[in-house]
């Protein structure tokens, strides 16, 4: 199975690559955009059918490693 | 007096901080982070800098989980001192003997140069030997030095005297060159035995490299 983590920096903290690249789109005229927050992505592929155990898998590995939870939060996706 | 310094896989800063504190007399050692123990005549361990693993995922992320770092935590709570500098710092954080976190620096620059710091907290034995608002004048070098801790944390930390630093001018105003909570250089627990800075007093140990003000910093650990 296919898992998809995104972290992100929690709201309210300052995301100083969200707002270089707001400006940056800015210059480019992009005037529409309001806001920008620059996140990271991380695959796992995991050898385990049991979503419900993947899932809990997979968050305990965001807790311990893959997010700072004290600036950062994270998103678990499954892809079937 | 024996220091103890870890060395990661990507530490850089292991022989300059074992100059400067045998420039002082110390006893030193270099540990490598395999070790799944820390040599038990060591009155101060350093986590040195540099960037351990690459800073890969986030800095100090995967380095917290080396062998070492579980005798390091057991080293701490029973009272051990612990000095992490710049990317040892960012490893405290990361594996909460140190409250925050580093963030990236605001402007996204990897800042390099001298820098005025202030001293706010002195009744613990790192800074014991400078009296409070003394001004120091230490390199700063780092992409992720931006101190970032919630409301709550950052008045437990005033309430405890555990803010030991802050990024100023060379009149002790604030100036904040990399975005961090109040300017904050460098914290300590609460228990106040370990300790985290981004600046680089061992850089700082002769005038003709341009300051040694940091001889009064890590002179506190060795004149207990």
């Amino acid at each position: 199975m296919k898992v998809i983590v995104n972290v992100s920096l929690k709201a309210g903290v300052l995301d100083s690559q969200g707002k270089a690249v707001h400006h940056a789109l800015h210059s480019l005229h992009f005037e529409s955009v309001s806001d920008v927050r620059v996140g990271k992505q991380i695959v796992l592929t995991i050898n385990e059918t049991d979503e419900d155990k993947v899932t809990a898998e997979v968050r305990q590995m965001c807790e311990d490693l893959l997010a700072n939870t004290v600036i950062e939060e994270y998103e678990i996706e499954l892809i079937k | 007096m024996k220091v103890t310094i870890l060395q990661f896989p990507g530490t850089n800063c292991e022989y300059d901080t074992q100059h400067a504190f045998e420039r002082l007399g110390a006893k030193t050692e270099i540990l490598w982070h395999k070790s799944e123990s820390v040599p038990s005549d060591t009155d101060l361990l350093v986590v040195a800098g540099g960037f351990s693993y690459g800073d890969y995922l986030r800095s100090g992320a995967i380095a917290k989980f080396s062998p070492v770092m579980k005798a390091v935590k057991i080293f701490a709570k029973n009272g051990g001192k612990v000095l992490g500098i710049c990317n040892g710092f960012q490893v405290l954080t990361e594996a909460g003997l140190l409250p925050g976190a580093l963030m990236r620096n605001e402007h996204l620059h990897f800042i390099s140069k001298h820098h005025h710091l202030k001293v706010i907290n002195n009744d613990n034995i790192f800074l014991k030997k400078l009296d409070k608002n003394d001004l120091l004048k230490i390199p700063i070098a780092h992409h992720d030095g931006n101190y970032y801790i919630d409301a709550e944390g950052l008045q437990e930390l005033h309430a405890n005297n555990q803010i030991l630093l802050t990024y100023t001018d060379e009149n002790g105003q604030i100036k904040n060159p990399n975005g961090s909570v109040e300017s904050i250089a460098g914290v300590c627990n609460k228990e106040k035995n370990v300790f985290g800075l981004m600046p680089h007093p061992e850089r700082a140990m002769e005038g003709i490299l341009g300051s040694d003000d940091g001889i009064k910093m890590l002179q506190g650990f060795l004149f207990a």
